[in-house]
């Protein structure tokens, strides 16, 4: 039986039968690792020997009686989380030598639950980008190919090295964090699920910020009941953490079987964007005759300020990147370069440990909060995200759930849409808005392109209404019965 | 709106990033392309719209002011680049 091809769901079921023991599921995956990363750079650092640690306490646990469903369960960490005595990079240069002395409270909830951390996996730097290319540690190889090619194509982005190490069997499930649409692109782009809950419901506390309005912990995984298992481990209230919800987390697998009978489903028709290709129409086709043979009434809704959304999108985040990266200065933590003043020591740092889409997004961000600059740019953009969160709420009052493309194309060549940033940008025309309002949105494998790529639907729901996303994305899924894989994997 | 590349300057200044001369010109490009391309939302009427700073559906929460940690000095010295004792060093700032 392999030990790698297993849903977090197996596993766990698996583990308390005593089928096989953690520290058995862990030496699998970091042997898998030892063997396929140097490859796909799925992974910055890994942690084998403290992975075979925390399974050897896991398996304690399952033997005392006192497991859970994540006890044992091993996981790729993306690099965004702080991990206390594990480096913590966000895929940059300038924290190249941080080691966090405390954890994210994320993973402490998901090491309270048993998981295992296998490494830290790769991303875009600081989270900021589509494609994984930004990483000041490599890019990530997608495992997935065009049929009869063996050209390497990006995983997605920023959670690339989350998606990579999934889909390639080198971690059961992953964390992620989405801002723009981080979780869903790259998991529409290796035939992974992935949810980015609502804004609120997982604590930021620990997660490197990136821009702090948007920012939102979530799972990856390679199927809907995987991601509601480790949702509600991630999930809760944290006092640490400003902005988080004080709400009970709900029991979001119990969610999985409700069906769409008699839900509303929206289809905004500003989604139909001009040269969307077929295949990805057809495929959102395809989507709303499921839903519908399920017996879910398909409405037409429209959200008119989703054309707005990514040029808000690129004012909001960088105004606020500009401000959270502030701290990297050389003083306090990460890596320094000596200059001949203060200020010199500053500017130097800088500009040796961030790379350049980092440098350009603060840029961005200091000149549209800068004097004279501020009400037309900064003060105007917040305004139209008003715009954007009133469609939401306007459409949720006919609608239950809104399904939508999670991305424009499938997974792209490296080196191709880098003509210029904005080519780059336009990637997250779909995910972009649900981020900008803070509803929940997942996005699941739903079929492959006609060069064999995964291509994902995306389904936006209600603020804090995930169990309604997980029954449609549930439903979906089986409908879909999506069971390819990856051509580059561990067996 | 479009950037000179005096202004790119300014903007690394504030934003703390040493700049050579080479990058400028790259820098003011793609930083136009981006003004550019925001530019678009000159197009809607935001009248009597009120910003919205964030993602959240509630109002801040407060806490009592109190100390609630502390006494951690090695542990946040530890990742420092230069130390002095129980102090972060920087190169001199006062002559």
């Amino acid at each position: 039986m392999s030990l790698l091809n297993l849903t977090i769901a197996q596993a766990g079921a698996a583990l308390a039968a005593k089928k096989f023991s953690a520290v058995e599921l862990t030496a699998a995956h970091n042997a898998a690792i030892a063997a396929l990363n140097p490859r796909l750079n799925a992974y910055i650092t890994t942690t084998p020997a403290l992975a075979l640690a925390q399974a050897q306490a896991a398996d304690a646990r399952i033997a005392a009686g006192t497991a859970g469903p994540l006890t044992g369960i091993p996981l790729a960490i993306k690099d965004l989380f702080c991990t206390a005595g594990v480096r913590t990079t966000a895929a940059s240069k300038i924290l190249e030598p941080f080691v966090p002395p405390y954890e994210s409270t994320v993973t402490r909830q998901l090491l309270e639950a048993g998981t295992i951390c296998l490494g830290k996996a790769n991303l875009d730097e600081f989270a900021m980008g589509s494609s994984n290319i930004t990483s000041g540690y490599g890019p990530v190889e997608n495992p997935w190919k065009r049929n009869g090619s063996d050209a390497k194509l990006v995983p997605g982005g920023s959670s690339g090295g989350s998606a990579a190490a999934v889909a390639a069997r080198l971690a059961l499930g992953a964390t992620g964090t989405d801002t723009g649409g981080s979780i869903r692109q790259p998991a529409s782009f290796t035939g992974l699920a992935g949810i980015k809950p609502t804004y609120g419901r997982c604590s930021r506390y620990g997660i490197v910020a990136f821009a702090s309005s948007l920012d939102q912990a979530g799972p990856m995984a390679r199927t809907v009941e995987d991601c509601a298992i480790l949702l509600g481990a991630m999930s809760g209230f944290d006092p640490h953490d400003s902005t988080s919800a004080e709400r009970a987390v709900p029991d979001f697998g119990a969610a999985l079987g409700r069906g769409v009978k008699g839900l509303r489903i929206g289809i905004p028709a500003e989604y139909r964007m001009d040269g969307m290709s077929g295949e990805i129409s057809a495929l959102w086709e395809k989507g709303v005759a499921w839903l519908r043979e399920q017996g879910a009434e398909i409405v037409d809704i429209s959200l008119p300020h989703t054309k707005y959304g990514l040029a808000v999108y690129y004012i909001v985040a960088p105004a606020e990147a500009s401000s959270n990266l502030a701290r990297y200065d050389g003083v306090r933590f990460g890596a320094r370069v000596d200059g001949e003043d203060l200020i010199d020591m500053y500017e130097r740092t800088r500009a040796a440990g961030f790379g350049s889409e980092v440098k350009r997004r603060i840029m961005i961000g200091t000149y549209v909060l800068s004097h004279g600059y501020y009400d037309a740019y900064y003060l105007k953009a917040q305004k139209v995200r008003n715009l954007i969160l009133r469609d939401f709420n306007n459409a949720f009052e006919k609608v239950d759930a809104i399904l939508t493309p999670t991305a424009p194309s499938a997974a792209f060549g490296l080196g191709e849409k880098m003509d210029d940033p904005v080519t780059m940008y336009l990637n997250d025309v779909f995910t972009v808005p649900a981020s900008l309002a803070g509803v929940p949105a997942m996005s699941i494998p739903a079929g492959l392109s006609a060069e064999g790529l995964p291509l994902g639907l995306q389904v936006i729901g209600k603020h804090f209404d995930e169990e309604t996303v997980f029954a449609v994305s549930a439903a979906l899924e089986r409908a879909a019965g999506f069971t390819a894989m990856p051509s580059v994997r561990a067996e | 709106m479009s950037l000179d590349s005096a202004t790119v300057r300014r903007i690394a200044k504030l934003a703390r990033i040493r700049v050579d001369d080479a990058e400028v010109g790259v820098l003011q490009t793609e930083l136009n392309a981006i003004l550019g391309y925001v530019d678009q939302l000159n197009e809607v009427n935001v009248e009597g719209v009120a910003p919205l700073s964030g993602g959240a559906q509630m109002a801040m929460r407060l806490r009592e002011d109190t100390v609630t940690d502390g006494e951690q000095a090695e542990n946040i010295l530890a990742n420092a680049p230069d130390r002095v004792g129980q102090f972060f060093a920087v190169p001199k700032v006062v002559e």
